[in-house]
């Protein structure tokens, strides 16, 4: 492996690269840091882009080449993805599959461009009105740059939903040598069409609670698709019995099928320290941890990659630990705020840091002192 | 299926509503050119006119206010079948909200046809003002007639470059001018006028479109233009792994653990691409590499950092505590790490023409910037290189190459002055 053959890019060349193969076919794009590097490389890549005038065009372009059956992608950050929310809930609503990808940087508003942050997840849980889970995922390495985007593809496909990619400046923009061999097989997406004879019922749920997909060419059925309360049909409804089971369906369709879409990292060793992290946090955890078991020190490592819906394993693994340390870079702790609430365990310590990454001794410097 | 585009006589809006009219006449724009119900995608949104989904024979799809002209442009630019009809059903007040996307889809003259319900008012919330309210027009928000003038849509989406644009006061029937609408390969908008009668019609006591028409300068008409044909713009590449430096390992390197070098200068001196060319020297020589650029939003002014990590592992780290040796070029460099400086304990190597600052680390000066600021991160890498013997200055020079570099920087003066 030492004398492979090796390229020096950075993460959203291998996202681009990745996602293109596991089926995506069309880029829409608005400009803006730290997610350019996949603009420019998707514009080269996908087979369609399209430039659009702002964000809220964006993903309402994106909405309906979905709905004439192509699978659309976009990356943006904070800014551009604020103006995206309201769309991201009629693409929900909808049921029609894309990928977002949110290339995060530091806030709040429009903080500082060129500098890394994970400070968009609790945004990212909570945007659906009504507190509907969007399945989102996390890149913490290059690795992940390479095997998310399939998983992502096959999320959005397979569930019907809109899925995001949450990553960072320092995934997005930062270059690194890498062994191509080290790369697995991507494959491409199924996408299987509704086909029957008999009548098509938009939102009629079928396996695992999701409805077949019929893009609006056809010929034979009518389509309906509608962001509003609706009932099976795809008929605006106020709130009979049949539109809100059928709005339901929509929170179940996301949890009931999780286990098709939980990724994580987990090392183990012993069950006293468990470090939590996600995003590029991770790859500092990972350093600490290194460290700390040369010290003889019992640490574990859970890097989420799958954030929302929470899956219920990191439960399991976490009732195992008698210290937790949740590893993130925001102010105050987002993902422990979304494992443990507001009133946090007293053995649950937040390490955090803005601005910059976290550095190797801070994660130490905790262990060491409350582990 | 029924061959007509409403399923329905009676539909969903108040009597004497001017949404009757439009959505029969464009029943019988389609009849008229003979269209099926399931070539057509009717994109409704939110208000009054938006009600009509469940009365159309045809694919419909129900979005958001405002939102449903961007929203029928994504499903017209992504249908195989080009036979297909996309129409458009929104209300002033989505012509209001959602202007960019009738003036992207004019620019771009996009194949769907809007139809605007412009009854100068918001029904469906209650009868307040909008963008195409004219002045004088008494609204629940305007209880003393509206102070401001109104958009003219049709001069807009014109100015914007829409291939059809037609304004009509709905009457009858104006089936024709809707099925020249349809007819347009691009974009075409009928702005059809109109009173609410539950809210315009009594507020405004015998107001005639005709009038207000007048008193605001503005008439019925059809204006056809060139259509705008454009290419979407397709990919250039199968794959990107062709487009990159595949490296392969030329050199032998000495490097024992991972070292980090932070070397800061001002934007335009190419410290990125310095940067760049070490790491590719770096790769030849059979290290792994992590490298982060720094600098503010504004490409090429204040100051540019970049941070290569190497290391002889596999897998390089991707952060380290500190770096081990810290580069500053210039004034601008410097200024961004003197908070930094003050806890450094490495070796800062500093440019000659710049003040010492305070810190705790070892400090080596040479004069970097003396073939130029073009040269000075280039040339204090090569001054690294020489003093540490990472590995051979050869691997920096094919960096150069590699990085595009090699015929920009005056490279024999460097080896000059470093005794290479
Ligand atoms: S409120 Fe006005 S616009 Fe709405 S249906 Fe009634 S008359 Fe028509």
């Amino acid at each position: 492996m030492e004398n492979g053959k090796k390229i020096f890019v950075n993460g959203s060349f291998l996202i681009v690269e990745s996602i293109a193969r596991a089926g995506a076919d069309t880029f829409v794009g608005y400009p803006i840091t730290p997610s350019n590097y996949l603009y420019l490389y998707s514009s080269k890549r996908l087979p369609l882009t399209f430039h659009a005038p702002d964000e809220i065009t964006t993903l309402q372009w994106m909405s309906g080449l979905s709905a004439a059956g192509r699978l659309p992608i976009t990356a943006t950050s904070f800014p551009g993805f604020a103006l995206m929310v309201e769309s991201i809930n009629m693409a929900f609503m909808m049921e029609l599959p894309m990928v977002i990808i949110l290339a995060q940087r530091l806030g709040p508003s429009t903080g500082t461009a060129t500098c890394g942050a994970s400070g968009d997840l609790l945004l990212v849980r909570g945007m659906i009105s009504g507190g509907y889970p969007v399945p989102t995922f996390a890149i913490s390495d290059f690795k992940d740059c390479w095997e998310i985007p399939e998983i992502a593809i096959n999320t959005a496909v397979n569930l019907r939903t809109p899925v995001i990619i949450l990553t960072s400046k320092e995934i997005t923009m930062t270059n690194r040598s890498f062994e191509i061999s080290s790369l697995k097989e991507i494959k491409k997406v199924e996408r299987k069409f509704y086909s029957s004879d008999e009548t098509y019922i938009p939102y009629k749920p079928e396996k695992n609670l999701v409805p077949e997909f019929l893009p609006l060419s056809s010929n034979k059925h009518q389509i309906r698709i509608n962001a509003s309360t609706h009932d099976q049909k795809g008929i605006l409804q106020h709130s009979t019995k049949e539109a809100l089971e059928n709005s339901a369906r929509l929170y179940k369709k996301i949890v009931s099928n999780i286990k098709d879409f939980t990724l994580y990292e987990y090392d183990e060793d012993g069950n006293e320290n468990l470090l939590i992290s996600f995003d590029v946090s991770s790859v500092v955890c990972k350093e600490a941890m290194k460290d700390l078991r040369n010290e003889k020190k019992k640490v574990s490592l859970l890097v989420a990659k799958t954030l929302v819906p929470v899956p219920d394993v990191y439960y399991e693994i976490i009732s195992k630990y008698k210290k937790i340390f949740v590893v993130e870079e925001n102010l105050n702790g987002q993902l422990c705020e979304m494992l443990f609430g507001n009133n946090i365990p007293d053995n649950v310590i937040k390490i955090n840091s803005i601005g910059k990454m976290i550095s190797i001794d801070k994660i130490k410097e905790e262990v060491r002192k409350n582990g | 299926m029924d061959k007509k585009f409403l399923n329905s006589n009676k539909l969903p809006f108040c009597a004497g509503c001017g949404h009757h009219l439009i959505a029969q006449n464009t029943e019988k724009a389609l009849e008229k050119l003979n269209i099926d119900p399931l070539d057509v995608i009717l994109v409704s949104d939110i208000g009054c006119h938006g009600i009509i989904d469940k009365f159309a024979n045809s694919h419909t799809v129900h979005g958001l206010h405002g939102r449903s002209v961007a929203l029928a442009a994504g499903i017209s630019l992504g249908l195989k079948n080009k036979n297909k009809k996309v129409i458009v059903f929104i209300g002033d007040g989505g012509a209001t909200i959602g202007m960019q996307h009738i003036l992207e889809a004019s620019r771009l003259d996009i194949d769907l046809t809007i139809l605007i319900h412009n009854n100068m008012l918001y029904g469906m919330t209650g009868g307040q003002a909008s963008g195409l309210t004219p002045k004088g027009f008494v609204t629940t928000t305007t209880p003393d007639k509206s102070k401001t003038r109104n958009y003219d849509i049709c001069q807009i989406a014109l100015a914007a470059k829409a291939s059809f644009v037609a304004r009509v006061v709905v009457k009858p029937d104006f089936s024709n001018i809707i099925a020249d609408a349809i007819k347009n390969d691009g974009f075409s908008l009928v702005e059809a006028i109109e009173l609410c009668p539950s809210y315009a019609v009594k507020m405004n006591k015998g107001m005639k479109i005709s009038e207000i028409l007048k008193e605001i300068g503005e008439e019925e008409f059809v204006k056809k233009n060139e259509n705008y044909r454009w290419e979407f713009y397709t990919n250039s590449t199968e794959n990107l792994f062709d487009k990159v430096k595949i490296l392969e390992k030329k050199y032998e390197h000495k490097l024992e653990k991972t070292f980090c070098i932070q070397l800061s200068g001002s934007a335009g001196e190419g410290v990125q691409t310095a940067g760049e060319a070490f790491c590719y020297a770096s790769i030849l020589s059979g290290l792994s590499v992590n490298h982060r650029g720094s600098y503010p939003v504004t490409v090429g002014v204040g100051f540019s950092t970049t941070e290569i990590i190497i290391s002889p592992e596999q897998d390089c780290t991707y952060n380290v505590n500190s770096p081990d040796i810290i580069i500053i070029t210039s004034l601008d460099g410097l200024n961004v790490n003197i908070e930094k400086l003050k806890s450094f304990k490495g070796i800062l190597y500093l440019d000659n023409s710049l003040e010492t600052p305070q810190t705790e680390a070892k400090i080596i000066r040479y004069d970097f910037r003396k073939f130029g600021a073009k040269n000075s991160a280039v040339f204090s890498l090569f001054y690294i290189l020489k003093e540490k013997e990472i590995y051979p200055i050869d691997a920096l020079i094919d960096g150069l190459e590699l990085a595009n570099l090699k015929d920009k920087v005056d490279l024999e003066k460097f080896k000059q002055d470093l005794n290479i």
